[in-house]
């Protein structure tokens, strides 16, 4: 299933809804969509994983690098993911100790907010 | 003992076409069905990588990958990269990964091990018997 992208605002936030499959070929324009979102003025980010139904290393880098960009502009990033098969994937490469990982949009949003203090 | 062979140029887009004939092999095989995601994920990586090392290294080369199901299911992903580049894949630790000088491509190969390395009980990375490049073996059960 090619990649999809969906922008919303929820408060402070940008949520991008990313769907279908994130590889070595799609996360190119993964990493175009965040960058835009960044460069654009979003400081507090979800990505929302839960309609992707592949994820390769690839898609992890691009995750981990906008994480990068968001903390040095001391923004914030979290995701939203509840699929045993793509948290198996954070387990394994040690990343579920680098994201903040939440079940729902809801809860990811709440959960940096009360992080921020906001 | 049936074989599949896929020769693909070292293109991206590429990648998931292998992922999908290696899994409809896989399942042919008689791989059970909740290895399924792991075989696919397994060869998107070995695929992923030797795709890399070709760009890297300007290679036009195809990308091989050899399917087969003789008692188990196997499967061979052929690069012919230099074989100093196939080796020193190493899984990244937890508090290296959102390092700040850490390069994009150093943190992918190093997830891209840990995957590998994860997901694949029986995997081998070792030069190919023949000329110059790396092979990456892999091994799952079948359940038949």
């Amino acid at each position: 299933m090619e990649l999809s992208l969906a922008t919303r605002t929820v408060g402070e936030h940008t949520v991008l809804e990313v769907g279908g499959e994130v590889d070595v070929y799609t996360a190119p324009r993964l990493r175009e969509r965040l960058l835009e979102l960044i460069d654009g003025g979003a400081r507090h980010v979800v990505v929302d994983l839960g309609r992707v139904d592949f994820l390769d290393s690839t898609g992890l880098g691009v995750l981990v690098g906008a994480l990068k960009r968001l903390r040095s502009a001391s923004g914030s990033f979290a995701l939203v993911c509840d699929k045993e098969p793509l948290l198996k994937i954070f387990r394994i490469t040690a990343l579920d100790q680098v994201f903040p990982l939440h079940p729902t949009v809801d809860a990811a949003v709440s959960a940096d907010s009360a992080g921020a203090g906001a | 003992m049936a074989t599949v062979k896929l020769s693909f140029s070292p293109a991206p887009v590429h990648v998931r076409t292998a992922r999908l004939v290696g899994v409809a092999v896989a399942r042919r095989a008689g791989v059970r069905e909740d290895l399924l995601d792991e075989v696919r994920l397994a060869i998107g990586e070995a695929c992923t990588r030797a795709v890399a090392l070709h760009r890297q290294y300007g290679l036009a080369d195809p990308v091989l990958v050899e399917m087969s199901d003789g008692g188990s299911y196997a499967v061979r992903v052929v690069d012919r990269a230099p074989i100093e580049a196939g080796i020193g894949l190493t899984a990244l630790p937890p508090d290296e990964l959102a390092n700040e000088s850490l390069t994009d491509e150093a943190l992918t190969t190093g997830v891209g091990f840990a995957l590998l390395a994860g997901f694949v009980e029986d995997l081998q990375v070792r030069p190919v018997d023949e000329g110059i490049g790396t092979e990456v073996r892999m091994v799952w059960p079948v359940g038949r």
